[in-house]
């Protein structure tokens, strides 16, 4: 299945991947990063397309790149 | 997008910003206000340790939002990767708060006497625009109102670039290099660290 995955050093957790995730699946982990929970995500790809680092990616199986 | 989700009274923050930019053009202290948007950011992150604040209460951000995503004024492509590096990130920084300084630098010389109040504010550190209607003395000495010239000038500045990459890029391309965003997030970063040890 097709899941988000972050890229943690990239991210610069500016929450707008959380605010779009339309299963609330994003949460930003103590002003580190973001972190995807693969059991709600769809794999929809909203947060890509909002993520402005371009570090939140939707990838087979949530791995990352 | 995700219109199925409570509104908050906090997701209506980007008419603060707005509002606060309306203030300066009329009265120049106004530009004091802004300070809000600097020392709660910075409160969350050493308090509280989350960036609760960009991701929630950012006006400047939501203001992004609401005109590139729900009014259409972005491209909506990919900013080059550089701009979110961290060298890049922390290089911005690093001159923002120097920029930070020498204004600071500036009101201390009104204060001191040393220099007179400047009715003009500074876009991109370099243009100076005349703005000497939005002020006309008042129960403030000097200082007060070359900094808040100085202040505006910084708010302005930012978010006429803010504005620029939303065009060009993302809609929030500027959180991603955002000197704020890259203050707290290292202060976050830097907290979870030293906890953990």
């Amino acid at each position: 299945m097709r899941k988000a995955a972050n890229d943690i050093d990239r991210c610069v957790a500016c929450g707008v991947c959380a605010l779009q995730c339309p299963r609330e699946a994003i949460d930003i982990y103590k002003g580190c990063y973001a972190v995807v929970d693969v059991a709600k995500c769809v794999g929809c790809g909203i947060c890509e397309k909002a993520c402005p680092a371009g570090s939140i990616r939707v990838t087979d199986d949530g791995v990352g790149r | 997008m995700a219109s199925n989700k409570k509104k908050h009274w906090y997701d209506y923050l980007w008419i603060w910003s707005i509002v606060y930019f309306a203030l300066g053009f009329f009265n120049i202290l106004f530009a004091w206000l802004g300070m809000i948007d600097f020392i709660l950011p910075l409160i969350f992150a050493i308090v509280g340790g989350n960036k609760w604040f960009c991701n929630h209460m950012c006006g400047r951000g939501q203001l992004f939002w609401v005109l590139g995503r729900n009014l259409k004024c972005s491209r909506k492509k990919q900013a080059p990767r550089w701009l979110s590096s961290k060298w890049f990130r922390y290089g911005f920084l690093a001159f923002f708060l120097t920029m930070f300084g020498t204004m600071v630098f500036q009101t201390y010389l009104v204060f001191s006497g040393a220099g007179s109040l400047k009715k003009a504010i500074k876009l991109f550190w370099t243009f100076k625009v005349p703005w000497h209607w939005a002020y006309n003395g008042s129960v403030f000495p000097d200082w007060v109102a070359q900094f808040g010239f100085g202040f505006y000038s910084l708010m302005l500045t930012s978010t006429l670039i803010g504005l620029i990459v939303m065009v060009l890029y993302k809609e929030r391309t500027w959180c991603s290099f955002c000197p704020m965003g890259t203050m707290t997030q290292g202060i976050c970063k830097l907290k979870n660290k030293s906890g953990k040890n």
